[in-house]
């Protein structure tokens, strides 16, 4: 039993970020452009968020509040980098994916730049300490309370939070009716008045907020506040499309493709807590794999009912019909 | 801006020039590194403004001095660069180079070490194997894509992590080839290790030869063969190309092994070259990161337009810089600054065509001086232009 609530305790924060960047990634695809850069964009956001966090550490301020101070920093600079992908490819009509790439590559090139030169190091390393050993009051709660409310981050509750307001936004709002139909079918959104590019600008800078907190959420939960240039982000950018298309691009799948895809990665970083697991005496880089080959089942098995919006992938251009 | 001067007779002909030849792409290739390049500068000179100058000047000139190790490590980016750059010819974006790269680099450590063979053909067997290596990492994407119809994208990049935790498994369980205490390989015998062409200074081997030679093959099959032609077509239209009679399932897994094989023979290239240190051999480092060189050929596969010539060039031009950058730490830069200089390369090279038309355009509207309606056509021409010249470009 032991087992399994440590288990659970440490597949939550390992899938809210994958949770909030699939839902980042599901708006700008929704919006029609592919983001492929969200793993730059986690990267981007995970280092603006640890720099904030490295410079008021001294401070006397609450962990939790430094958090709530590192995560806005990390959404604006996750919005600000997101510019370059919907300036490249709603204004410049480029190529979606190359686009991305190139932003991929960028980040920890940069970082690890900056980080030689100015901290003699590959990152960033903070010493915050961000965990919640138990939440007074909740934590009693039989079975929930030690489940959801002890040896845990803020961050899967804001998590929770985003996921719920996502969710409305997409489905309960004209800007979010809207948003899809520019990912359907631009042209017919256009022709009742809609922006198409107003619309995807929007879409990708949403991605870019929400892989921006994702990125330094991935930093807090996973990283115990660090982030460094060589790992980056360990491919949980291409994890979060990879959720979003098993999520088959709806907020709620996204949530449960999430938790499946943490769930295999804490699993595969506890095998020696794990006594039947342990024995079989796999190699762990085995279990490392896992998430990817899980990955690779689902499409297999989904891509033949795929849901992926219409117009992805292909830039709007007004005179073309 | 000369050409603001030239006769009405003398704008055709720059007309024609710009829009054929593959001349805009040239143009459009040479101004993505521009902008890379002043980017790269901006940033040194942020880093380091008393340094910039003269480290920015090693950047571009520092190779020079090394043009042996440029061809040296212009040959594996060269490989990934074929890899990407086929398999966009078809319209699939191989972002996979790098595992089918470290999947080659596997395969060639496996024959190397564990197979008895004749000194005289042993490296060249461990080629074939590299060869097999990234083919079989290449075609699984080609069956995901062909019959599941699974983006090759989100294809090729899990198995780029599946295929670099599987060799980093596999080396890590195998004591002949991994020295624990040290973290990596151990050398390869010298009869294993890729003949040198015996320049002076330089570990240049025949690799590089073998990797031209590959190009210039790819390119006939490109131009001159009934597969190359379908190809092309299906990377233009694929619905046009099936309706046509092509076999377009065939097609994608074909590519993209011939494509995973061009990055298998990369990374073979890469590990059985001899090292700088004498009596060694390169070393894989099973430390759970993604080859850099896959995606460094996605760099080489853009600025050379995905033409197997273009290719080349691109090549040593992007070790070219690499090996600058590594010079310019003499001046307390990083290396990663070119890493930096390359991502923002692709950046602009996703869309410097449409800037180069774009200026073309403002151009001849300043100098036509005509009115709103004319200089709508000559938008639309210069579209035409542009995709004609991606024919021509082609055909040339």
């Amino acid at each position: 039993m032991d087992t399994i609530y440590y288990l659970i305790q440490n597949t939550l924060p390992v899938a809210i970020p994958l949770l909030l960047v699939a839902l980042g990634g599901m708006f700008s695809e929704r919006s029609g452009v592919i983001n492929i850069a969200l793993e730059g964009i986690m990267l981007f956001g995970a280092l603006f968020g640890c720099l904030s966090v490295y410079l008021i550490q001294g401070s006397s301020m609450d962990p939790q509040l430094i958090l709530l101070f590192g995560m806005l920093v990390s959404a604006v600079a996750g919005i600000i980098y997101s510019f370059l992908l919907s300036f490249a490819a709603v204004t410049m009509k480029a190529d979606q994916t190359i686009t991305g790439t190139a932003l991929n590559m960028l980040v920890p090139a940069a970082m690890l730049l900056f980080a030689k030169m100015y901290f003699n190091s590959d990152g960033i390393t903070t010493n915050v300490d961000f965990y919640i050993t138990e939440i007074p009051g909740l934590k009693d709660i039989p079975f929930l309370g030690r489940m959801f409310f002890q040896n845990t981050y803020i961050t899967v509750y804001i998590g929770l939070l985003l996921l719920v307001i996502s969710t409305i936004v997409f489905y309960k709002t004209k800007f979010g009716l809207r948003l899809r139909a520019c990912g359907e079918h631009p042209q017919a959104a256009d022709s009742v008045g809609i922006n198409v590019y107003v619309m995807r600008y929007a879409g990708v800078s949403i991605s870019g907020f929400l892989g921006g907190i994702g990125g330094f959420f991935y930093a807090v939960g996973v990283m115990d506040g660090n982030v460094n240039g060589h790992t980056g982000v360990a491919g949980f950018g291409f994890l979060a499309l990879a959720v979003m298309i098993f999520g088959q691009w709806k907020p709620i799948k996204i949530l449960f493709a999430a938790l499946f895809f943490a769930f295999l990665r804490t699993l595969a970083y506890s095998i020696a807590l794990i006594p039947f697991l342990h024995a079989l005496n796999i190699n762990q880089t085995f279990y490392k794999m896992l998430p990817y080959i899980a990955t690779m089942v689902v499409l297999a098995f989904t891509s033949k009912k795929s849901r992926a919006p219409k117009a992805e992938g292909i830039p709007y251009d007004k005179g073309q019909r | 801006m000369s050409n603001n001067t030239v006769s009405s007779a003398r704008k055709f002909d720059f007309k024609r020039l710009t829009g054929s030849k593959g001349f805009s792409a040239f143009t459009a290739a040479l101004l993505a590194i521009f902008l890379g390049l002043i980017f790269g500068f901006i940033v040194m000179l942020i880093a380091s403004p008393e340094n910039s100058a003269a480290g920015f000047r090693m950047v571009l000139i520092g190779g020079l001095k090394r043009f042996g190790d440029v061809l040296y490590f212009a040959t594996p980016i060269l490989m990934t660069g074929l890899a990407v750059g086929f398999a966009f010819k078809m319209g699939l974006f191989n972002i996979g180079a790098s595992g089918q790269y470290t999947m080659g680099m596997f395969f060639a450590l496996y024959v190397g070490f564990m197979w008895d063979l004749p000194d005289s053909i042993h490296w060249l067997v461990c080629v074939l194997a590299g060869l097999v290596g990234g083919m079989l990492w290449g075609f699984i994407p080609g069956i995901f894509k062909a019959l599941l119809n699974v983006n090759e994208v989100i294809t090729s990049i899990m198995f780029n992590y599946i295929g670099m935790y599987l060799v980093d498994m596999l080396i890590q369980g195998n004591s002949v080839m991994y020295i624990p205490s040290k973290t990596r390989t151990a050398y390869l015998p010298d009869a294993v290790q890729l003949p040198s062409l015996g320049i002076k200074n330089s570990n240049l081997n025949i690799s590089f030869i073998i990797g031209i030679v590959i190009a210039i093959i790819l390119y006939v099959i490109l131009n001159k063969t009934t597969f190359g032609y379908e190809l092309k077509a299906t990377g233009y239209n694929k619905n046009a190309a099936i309706y046509a009679g092509m076999n377009g399932k065939r097609n994608i897994i074909l590519t993209m092994v011939i494509a995973g094989g061009m990055a298998g023979l990369g990374g073979a290239f890469a590990i059985l070259a001899p090292s700088t240190i004498a009596g060694s051999s390169m070393t894989y480092e099973p430390i759970n990161v993604i080859a850099p060189n896959g995606f460094n050929g996605i760099a080489v596969a853009l600025l050379g337009n995905s033409s197997p010539i273009g290719i080349i060039f691109s090549a040593i031009f992007i070790s070219h810089i690499q090996r600058g950058g590594t010079l310019a730490s003499l001046y307390g830069f990083k290396p990663e600054i070119i890493d930096v200089v390359i991502a923002v390369i692709i950046y602009f090279s996703a869309f410097a065509m449409l800037m180069n038309s774009t200026v073309i355009k403002v151009f001849k509207k300043r100098k036509k001086g005509r009115n709103q309606e004319n200089s709508s056509g000559i938008e639309s021409t210069a579209d035409l232009n542009k995709s004609k010249a991606a024919i021509e470009k082609e055909e040339a």
